[in-house]
């Protein structure tokens, strides 16, 4: 069920307009024209080539993490009612986050995150396509846009596919939309933590680099129709994928995903545990010029238990994306970079103590925090404002839209450039097409 | 080495126009081909061949027995033969043997799953977004979709029942069609019923003949019941106009108050002489068996879009109708024809070979297909995800993905290998290409690999075989690929237990897995 649905007789759309209006009290007069830079631009000149996008799968606390309310008193802050400097004077962020407080100088804060949506599903498709679900269209995410432009059609030849996802799919919603499977992310299975990270169809558990070449010979020997029609089409097509396959099982991709050969100190401080060797591994990846890749990061739907989850949950985050940051800086690849933290929507500010919750925050779509660094956004900025709570924004609304067009202005993908789609619509890339898609302006302010 | 023998194109052009014969002159490739017919040319026969004598483009040769069978199983029920059948088949030396077994074939139970999938993809049943059935609907839509094509009921009757039933979304399935559609309003419904029953995309039809045929779905209404999801679809009883309707041909009906105008839109579609009605669907089973439409798309019906084998089309128009709109007597006719059973090795270099049928075409399985083979191999059961954790997405161990009723109910597998989203209809969703995805899944997971080594089907086979290798290989090939492995493909194998140092267990999953990733097993051919 969408628990965004407002009441009977909405439907999600009017909800969307319903809830931005009426629950954040914005004007509409804020909003850009719609179709105000619709002409056609041309594509934007790159900064970024790559992008991380550590995505906090089931919604996190944005009045724990980078958007604090300490004097919101204990029924909004619970225990965790202190905050910390950052090392840009006047940034403060919550109190778990120790080491990003001294990486605020490399990234931006979004207090200002607004969709209104409270459903999982719908949010995180909003989140990531920019757009209200309940169109005729289900929209790509951004990772299989930036696959689109900067994938295999775009020029990419790298043995990894351009779009990975560390380690489980998101499941929810088709990602890549009615751009069609061939854009779906690549997603690796195994765990970056464990011994031997077993990348699912690269890397093997069972199976010897020796072994792998005999019975590919065996497969050569043995499949007789392949060799009875060698012109055909659907015949060269199986050659050519079963190469490139080879390559990666066999070849230097394999060796990317051998995270054995970092040195042991680094992989300490990015913390030995899923999400710290995810973020290592995403820094390879785009050192190895991905395009993009996706941490898809589990276990923020905290109804229940909430603060005790925080206790652990947030240091491991801490540390893995702080030493992302600082990595990524180390190896002169935080300029070409874009860092994209989000979850799909905060969770209430007020705390539900009642039972059966106990202490815990639900689904929060009006008003939540997001985080970009690198690739030619400024470090060490604000954008917009929430109020005393966190509840409402009161500054500078930013729509989903708003900063998937960003990420693309930078990637060099002209977000009111044309996309592709089955039905042969006018669409633009990142940019509102209709009417239900509302938007505040990019982040010119950060970029 | 594996002697596969064909005479280069010009050599055997130059034999044919020497000699004025075709068949006898070709060599077949083992194990795919056999040199002569076994089966009478029908009537789609002849005119397949009249085109494509006209064209000078030469058929391909019969496919062999094993290659027949393997065939029959997977476009007629989308399911692999047990290898006890294949082996009794192959014994089998009468003539008729072919039309028994599709006759067969035809009357199982994963036929009307088979079909029944088909249909709902092109109902676009699926209980989410963007379609929105609910799960409630989605089964007992599903239920009604493959009642009728078990009971084989008269398509005409079949599609009125979809096109003018009134009632709850729950008890009275078919009005599902009207709410299986992204836009409910009447320009909407009018595209999707063009679509289904007519083959037609009406995007490009001018807006006055849209807005013609929207008139006919102006009165269907919605509204809900106490009842979680439940919804009534109707004829709004209430619309007290009169209205002149305008039929896609330009006739015209006139529509009184309170009459609904679906039931005047279904008598003149479902005519013998509707231009769309009976050559949509002959065209569609067509493209569903041959892999092509003889208008192609099969749901892009056009003036400029003309039939390949104008002669075919009509032919099979006329079995439709003649036959009270059996869909059996097509399927029939199609696969007891010998264009259905020829060789997938074209005989002819003329670009257009494939388009007018001169050999059978090279597809890759289904998702759904070939997802129930890899489970039928492992002995295991497909896992799915839902996006919505709502009742009826439980789905039992043993339930075949080609039963699936749901679209929404999915799988990575599933979504890797093209199953189509049923979000328009249109029959090019659905995808059979190859992807590296799919081939680094196939060739390297531990999924694969797991089923592999796990099966109780191929350790089976080794106990039976004791330790005699041979033995071996041919209970997995006979599994595999539903056939005897040749002299050569033998001595391969049995090289690979000398060469490879493995283990006969090892050796043996190495030998399922190669199969597993040729392209016999892969495609259909």
């Amino acid at each position: 069920m969408d628990e965004g649905r407002a009441r009977d007789g909405i439907s999600r759309r009017d909800a969307l307009r319903w809830m931005i209006l009426g629950g954040a009290g914005l004007a509409f007069a804020d909003r850009v024209p719609v179709f105000a830079q619709a002409a056609a631009t041309p594509a934007p000149a790159a900064k970024a080539r790559a992008v991380i996008q550590i995505w906090m799968w089931g919604g996190p606390p944005h009045t724990d993490t980078f958007d604090p309310k300490p004097n919101a008193g204990y029924d909004y802050t619970g225990p965790l009612n202190q905050v910390l400097d950052t090392n840009v004077p006047g940034i403060q962020i919550g109190q778990l986050l120790p080491q990003l407080a001294q990486q605020a100088d490399k990234y931006s804060i979004i207090r200002s995150m607004t969709h209104g949506i409270n459903g999982h599903e719908t949010a995180a498709y909003i989140v990531q396509t920019g757009r209200p679900p309940g169109g005729r269209l289900v929209y790509p995410a951004l990772g299989a846009v930036v696959s689109k432009f900067m994938g295999y059609d775009g020029g990419y030849t790298g043995l990894v596919p351009p779009y990975v996802v560390l380690t489980q799919p998101q499941g929810r919603f088709d990602e890549a939309g009615f751009l069609g499977p061939r854009y779906k992310p690549f997603a690796t299975g195994g765990d970056p933590n464990a011994r031997r990270f077993v990348v699912e169809g690269v890397v093997s558990a069972n199976i010897s680099d020796e072994r792998q070449a005999g019975r590919r010979e065996l497969l050569h020997s043995l499949d007789t129709l392949r060799q009875a029609m060698p012109e055909h089409p659907e015949a060269a097509k199986l050659a050519t994928v079963e190469e490139k396959a080879y390559d990666m099982i066999l070849g230097d991709a394999g060796k990317l995903f051998d995270l054995s050969t970092e040195d042991p100190e680094l992989r300490q401080r990015y913390g030995r545990n899923t999400f710290g060797q995810s973020c290592l591994m995403a820094r390879r990846l785009v050192g190895a010029g991905v395009p993009f890749v996706t941490i898809n990061y589990a276990g923020w739907d905290t109804h229940k238990q909430h603060f005790e989850t925080m206790r652990w949950k947030l240091p491991q985050m801490d540390a893995g994306m702080a030493t992302l940051l600082q990595d990524l800086a180390d190896h002169e690849l935080l300029d070409s970079t874009i860092v994209w933290w989000s979850g799909e929507f905060g969770r209430t500010p007020r705390v539900a103590w009642e039972a059966p919750w106990n202490g815990g925050r639900h689904h929060f779509g009006q008003c939540f925090s997001a985080v970009v660094a690198g690739g030619g956004f400024k470090g060490g900025q604000v954008v917009g404002a929430s109020d005393a709570t966190g509840e409402h924004v009161v500054e500078r609304p930013v729509y989903p839209i708003d900063l998937l067009g960003s990420i693309c202005e930078l990637l060099g993908i002209g977000p009111e450039g044309p996309m592709p789609n089955p039905r042969g619509q006018e669409l633009m890339v990142m940019a509102p097409s209709d009417e239900a898609t509302p938007s505040a302006g990019r982040l010119t302010e950060i970029m | 080495m594996l002697h596969v023998i064909r005479p280069s194109l010009l050599a055997m052009a130059v034999l044919i126009a020497a000699v004025g014969a075709t068949a006898t002159l070709a060599q077949p490739v083992r194990p795919f081909e056999s040199v002569d017919w076994s089966i009478p040319a029908n009537g789609v026969d002849t005119r397949v061949l009249a085109a494509l004598e006209q064209r000078g483009i030469e058929p391909a040769l019969p496919c062999s027995d094993e290659v027949f069978i393997r065939r029959a199983y997977l476009d007629v029920i989308g399911t692999l033969p047990e290898p006890e059948d294949v082996r009794s088949f192959l014994a089998d030396d009468r003539p008729e043997k072919r039309a028994e077994l599709i006759e067969a074939l035809l009357a199982r139970e994963e036929f009307a799953d088979y079909w029944a999938l088909k249909w709902c993809d092109l109902l676009r049943v699926k209980a989410e977004f963007p379609i929105n059935l609910w799960p409630n609907a989605v089964q007992a839509y599903h239920r009604w979709i493959r009642d009728a094509v078990r009971e084989n009921r008269p398509y005409d009757q079949f599609v009125r029942e979809l096109l003018t039933s009134s009632g709850s979304n729950f008890r009275v399935p078919p009005v599902n069609f009207y709410r299986a559609a992204q836009n409910r309003e009447p320009s909407g419904l009018a595209e999707v019923v063009a679509l289904t029953f007519m083959g037609t995309r009406i995007g490009n039809w001018p807006e006055e003949r849209r807005a013609n045929l929207a008139a006919f779905f102006s009165r269907v209404a919605y509204k809900g019941t106490d009842e979680w999801k439940e919804q009534i679809v109707y004829s709004d009883p209430t619309a007290n106009d009169t209205f002149e309707a305008v039929f896609p041909d330009g006739t015209t009906v006139t529509i009184g108050p309170g009459e609904d105008p679906r039931v005047a839109f279904a008598d003149w579609l479902i005519t013998a002489d509707n231009p769309w009605f009976a050559r949509s669907i002959v065209n569609r089973v067509w493209s569903w068996l041959m892999g092509r439409g003889i208008v192609h798309e099969p749901d892009d019906l056009r003036p400029d879009n003309p039939p390949v084998n104008p002669a075919l089309l009509s032919y099979l128009e006329d079995e439709l109708v003649a036959s009270g709109y059996d869909l059996k007597h097509i399927y029939r006719l199609i696969l007891n024809s010998r264009t259905w059973q020829q060789s997938s090795i074209a005989r002819s270099d003329d670009p257009d070979a494939t388009a007018m049928f001169a050999c059978y075409p090279v597809r890759r399985l289904d998702a759904e297909v070939l997802i129930d083979a890899l489970d039928w191999i492992g002995g295991t059961g497909e896992s799915y995800t839902s996006p919505v954790p709502e009742p009826f997405t439980w789905i039992p161990e043993e339930q075949r993905t080609i039963a699936l009723a749901d679209g929404s109910i999915t799988s990575t597998f599933l979504q890797m290998f093209g199953r189509p989203p049923r979000d328009t209809g249109l029959e090019s969703e659905r995808s059979t290409d190859t992807t590296d995805a799919q081939r680094l899944y196939l060739l390297n997971s531990t999924d694969v690999y797991r089923r592999i080594a796990n099966s109780i089907r191929l350790r089976r086979i080794a106990i039976a075989a004791g330790g005699d290798t041979a033995e071996l290989i041919g209970g997995v090939y006979l599994t595999l690929l539903s056939r005897e492995p040749t002299a050569d493909e033998l001595a391969a194998a049995q090289a690979y237990w000398q060469t490879s140092r493995l283990s006969s267990e090892n050796a043996a999953i190495d030998l399922a897995w190669a199969l597993v990733n040729s392209m016999e097993f892969l495609y259909r051919h």
